[in-house]
């Protein structure tokens, strides 16, 4: 668990409430969040609520023919986004333990978003 | 204080582009400066071409057309959102091949860039989201 003293900074937080398929809230929040950094920003992103099961490995596409948001979930590096945060009682409804995560995310506690939300100044909720 | 706006709900399906509506009237009453609304995720379609809504209810496309006429207020749509959504003005028309535009001036076609923009340049961005 994080203090939070050692809570990233940066200049785009982007939460990301939805899980993926069913929506186009998680995919059109991580194009955001991509374009941000594309663009030179130093981006965040916080997975809370049902978000977090964006971050779950071995997903595939949907029956719905989605192309699903694990690709660009891969891509973060590549736009050197590294501040992944996932609210840790979330993943833990979900059963999402840190072996099940394709990508690894920093557990925060609840009462630690707040925090978060203070050391970046542009926020987008998704 | 120089605003922007995020809408992100479709007009009439949910309070969002109403509350912004009514935010950005309150707004410009106050003396602030209204200097952008960027629509994303089903928000682009307050940029309908055609909305026709009974006419004992608002408007929102006018509403947002006379923001842009009385105040210079910029209306840009996430061209990503809204293609996929079937917002086109008559250049993407064109390019995919498609018989007529749904969007037009003063909406315009934009990149995600310009809500980066946005947020970074305004003293203030505030979202409606159903």
């Amino acid at each position: 668990m994080s203090h939070e003293s050692t809570l990233p900074e940066g200049d785009l937080l982007v939460v990301l409430r939805h899980g993926p398929h069913g929506s186009l809230w998680l995919r059109e929040g991580l194009e955001a969040a991509l374009v941000a950094a594309a663009l030179g920003q130093r981006v965040s992103l916080l997975f809370m609520g049902p978000g977090v099961a964006a971050l779950a490995a071995n997903q595939q596409r949907g029956p719905l023919e989605q192309k699903g948001t694990l690709p660009m979930l891969e891509m973060l590096p590549l736009y050197e986004v590294e501040s992944l945060l996932a609210v840790d009682e979330d993943l833990d409804a979900l059963g999402l333990a840190p072996e099940r995560l394709a990508v690894p995310a920093e557990r925060i506690a609840p009462t630690a978003v707040a925090a978060l939300m203070a050391r970046h100044p542009l926020v987008l909720n998704f | 204080m120089r605003y922007a706006l995020l809408v992100q709900g479709g007009p009439y399906s949910h309070q969002a582009a109403h509350s912004a509506l009514r935010f950005a009237e309150a707004l410009v009453r106050r003396g602030h400066l209204l200097e952008t609304v960027f629509f994303y995720h089903d928000g682009v379609y307050n940029a309908a071409r055609l909305l026709a809504p009974p006419q004992d209810e608002p408007h929102l496309g006018d509403a947002w057309r006379r923001l842009h006429a009385e105040h210079g207020t910029r209306l840009q749509v996430c061209i990503a959102a809204g293609l996929r959504r079937g917002l086109l003005d008559e250049r993407e028309a064109a390019r995919h091949g498609k018989a007529g535009a749904s969007l037009e001036a003063p909406f315009e076609l934009t990149g995600l860039g310009q809500l980066v923009d946005a947020g970074l340049s305004h003293d203030r961005l505030i979202t409606f989201a159903p």
